[in-house]
């Protein structure tokens, strides 16, 4: 408190609430290296052992090729379904009042706590063709077990917290005077929607769809006991990898990985350029 | 071509915010709407609009009844305090937002939709501005964008909330010059809401004074500032000074004041108060005057000082400083009164005359 205690300090120096840059960025630095960094790495490196012949070799094995299509294709199915549904429930929980609402948005936190497996053994009860789900679908002729369809089922429930959880504070901070603006200029309920509030929410929502869909690729768990796993018909690409370790073939192992953790890079360097540019021009320099 | 509101009332929960508003606006004609925040002002402004509805009252234009029509069919602009901007459209995109929302039966083309912007940005002296983002405008820009916007449909009646509460004294002072000056010039009817009483007394036509849902006083600037009808107008437009005195034969009377100056008044013998502004006393050195300086503050160019005269009675005056070097405290002044304006009753009912629980009516018997 005594004057000479404050003129003691080195002039211009801010008090900070964390005890410094150097140590609050150090300890973030080397998170980020040891957890993050390191492992991908390293996958980089095995990768680069192999060779761009032998790599070329892997990734383009027919058995690979079919992992990776059948991926990347209920990936995507899961990411259409949730960029709609996840998209919906965002809006529920923020426009309207209901009683049961906190625990509905509760419950949307469900797919990121329940452990994979348990999801994935849940769904396969289910829909099987004596669960609850299956009783109903397979007398219509319609299989979700062991099929791409059921690979998207478990994918779709463990990323679509990513889309409502990205949209949800977008559209609860938005200014309720631009939608009264655009009444009394005319607009309909459905110009209001297209043309004030969904290119507010534009950015998130691509942010959190692509999150999901990056989530989805890697999806595990969930996805292996409903999947069957066949080769050539339901192997996703990440068991592929796990049993080609399994046959002490790292080689095959990291190839795929890193096929995989590029096409995820790529999706999310993609997206936050996206992101970047549509809202350049809207936040104040 | 008029706006007529009639008995207009609204609730929020068990809060009533609007209690019998009864109000014609004439074609053409610059309108304030007056008051502190609670006094319902904001609320008679988004009913008007279309985006609030009214628990019982009526609300017509032109004949037609406004109530029985959505904010869209009444072609109405309106200008939000924080301008509400579509912050991923441009400039020009935001004012042509409301001529391309129409249907397409009735939406002019693409060429033609162009040329109204192009008019209203030059209109507005925002030609630089066309492919600006709100986010790269200042707050005056914003104003006049969202002006541009609102009047891009050829509304009938704009509407403006607050419309230069979020800007700073400068800017607020040239806007407003401006604002009268695109009024007078595009020909529409105007209301607008403020709870700056120079703001209003200097753009409006007509000044509607709103307190607690009631409308306090209707009338041109000056004959409001001249002659307040309730305590309550009084005290808002800075007649702070409360004096309890005594009507005889329409004249004021208190011990120790000198009230020769105030015009006679057809009031009852009896109980009066009398409002001024600190400004409106003057007081001289007196060796026999009854009221003493007890507080003496310069504020530069004025003296604020505090005279009592021992039995409880306190007053605030404002004197200009090279008049009132003789004044310090201890010294007894002698005080005038130049002008006020008498309620009847004494202080503690016209307290309770203030209060927002009486209809107009009431107010101004």
């Amino acid at each position: 408190m005594s004057v000479a205690a404050v003129a003691g300090l080195p002039a211009g120096r801010q008090r900070r609430v964390l005890p410094g840059f150097g140590l609050t960025m150090g300890l973030v630095l080397t998170y980020v290296g040891i957890i993050v960094l390191l492992p991908v790495i390293a996958l980089f490196l095995k990768g680069a052992e192999i060779g761009p012949l032998r790599f070329w070799e892997i990734v383009t094995a027919p058995r690979t090729l079919a992992a990776l299509r059948l991926t990347l294709t209920a990936a995507a199915l899961a990411t259409v379904f949730n960029a709609f549904y996840g998209l919906l429930m965002a809006w529920v929980l923020v426009r309207y009042r209901f009683p049961g609402r906190r625990l509905l948005d509760a419950m949307m936190d469900i797919p990121f706590a329940l452990p994979t497996a348990v999801a994935g053994l849940a769904l396969t009860a289910l829909f099987s063709e004596n669960g609850w789900y299956g009783a109903i679908l397979a007398p219509a002729g319609i299989g979700v077990v062991y099929t791409i369809w059921g690979v998207a089922v478990a994918m779709s429930f463990t990323s679509i917290p990513f889309v409502v959880r990205t949209v949800q504070p977008i559209l609860e901070d938005l200014d309720p005077g631009q939608e009264e603006a655009a009444r009394t200029l005319g607009a309909t309920p459905f110009q209001i929607f297209t043309r004030v509030i969904f290119p507010a929410i534009l950015p998130s929502f691509l942010v959190g769809t692509t999150i999901a869909f990056a989530r989805s690729l890697g999806e595990f768990g969930a996805v292996i006991f409903i999947a069957g796993n066949l080769p050539m018909k339901t192997e996703i690409a990440s068991l592929l990898a796990v049993i080609r370790l399994e046959e002490y073939d790292y080689n095959g192992a990291a190839a795929i990985a890193l096929t995989l953790v590029a096409i995820a890079m790529v999706l999310l360097v993609v997206s936050n350029w996206l992101q970047a540019r549509l809202t350049r021009r809207r936040v104040p320099a | 071509m008029s706006l007529v509101i009639s008995h207009l009332a609204r609730r929020f929960g068990a809060t009533p915010v609007l209690r019998g508003i009864d109000l014609e606006v004439r074609q053409g004609e610059l309108v304030a709407l007056l008051g502190p925040s609670g006094s319902g002002k904001t609320t008679l402004l988004r009913i008007i609009a279309g985006l609030d509805w009214p628990d019982a009252g009526g609300l017509s234009f032109d004949g037609a009844d406004w109530l029985a029509k959505s904010a869209a069919e009444r072609r109405i602009g309106f200008v939000f305090q924080h301008y509400a901007l579509f912050p991923h459209m441009t400039v020009r995109d935001n004012i042509a937002f409301g001529l391309t929302v129409l249907p397409r039966a009735s939406r002019p083309g693409k060429a033609q939709i162009a040329a109204t912007v192009d008019g209203l940005l030059r209109f507005l002296q925002i030609e630089g501005l066309a492919d600006r983002y709100p986010a790269e405008l200042s707050g005056g820009q914003r104003q006049r964008v969202a002006l541009g916007r609102a009047m891009a449909i050829e509304p009938r009646v704009l509407l403006l909330d607050e419309p230069f509460g979020a800007l700073d004294a400068q800017v607020r002072r040239d806007l407003r010059r401006w604002l009268r000056g695109v009024h007078d010039s595009a020909g529409t009817t105007t209301i607008f809401v403020t709870h700056d009483q120079e703001e209003a007394f200097e753009l409006a036509d007509r000044v509607v004074v709103m307190n607690g849902g009631f409308i306090e006083q209707i009338g041109r600037p000056d004959e409001i500032y001249d002659h307040p009808a309730t305590p309550f107008v009084a005290r808002f437009l800075g007649l702070t000074v409360e004096l309890p005195v005594t009507m005889r034969a329409g004249r004021a009377q208190a011990a120790g004041l000198d009230l020769a100056a105030l015009p006679r008044r057809a009031l009852p013998d009896g109980p009066a108060t009398l409002f001024l502004r600190p400004a409106d006393i003057e007081a001289l050195p007196d060796p026999a005057a009854p009221f003493r300086v007890t507080e003496a503050a310069s504020t530069g160019a004025l003296l604020r000082i505090v005279a009592e005269n021992g039995t409880g009675c306190r007053i605030e005056a404002e004197v200009p400083r090279r008049e009132a070097r003789a004044l310090s405290v201890g010294q007894p002044v002698g005080l005038r009164i130049v002008a006020g304006q008498i309620f009847p009753g004494g202080t503690a009912s016209a307290a309770a005359q203030a209060e927002p629980s009486r209809p107009l009516k009431e107010a101004r018997s």
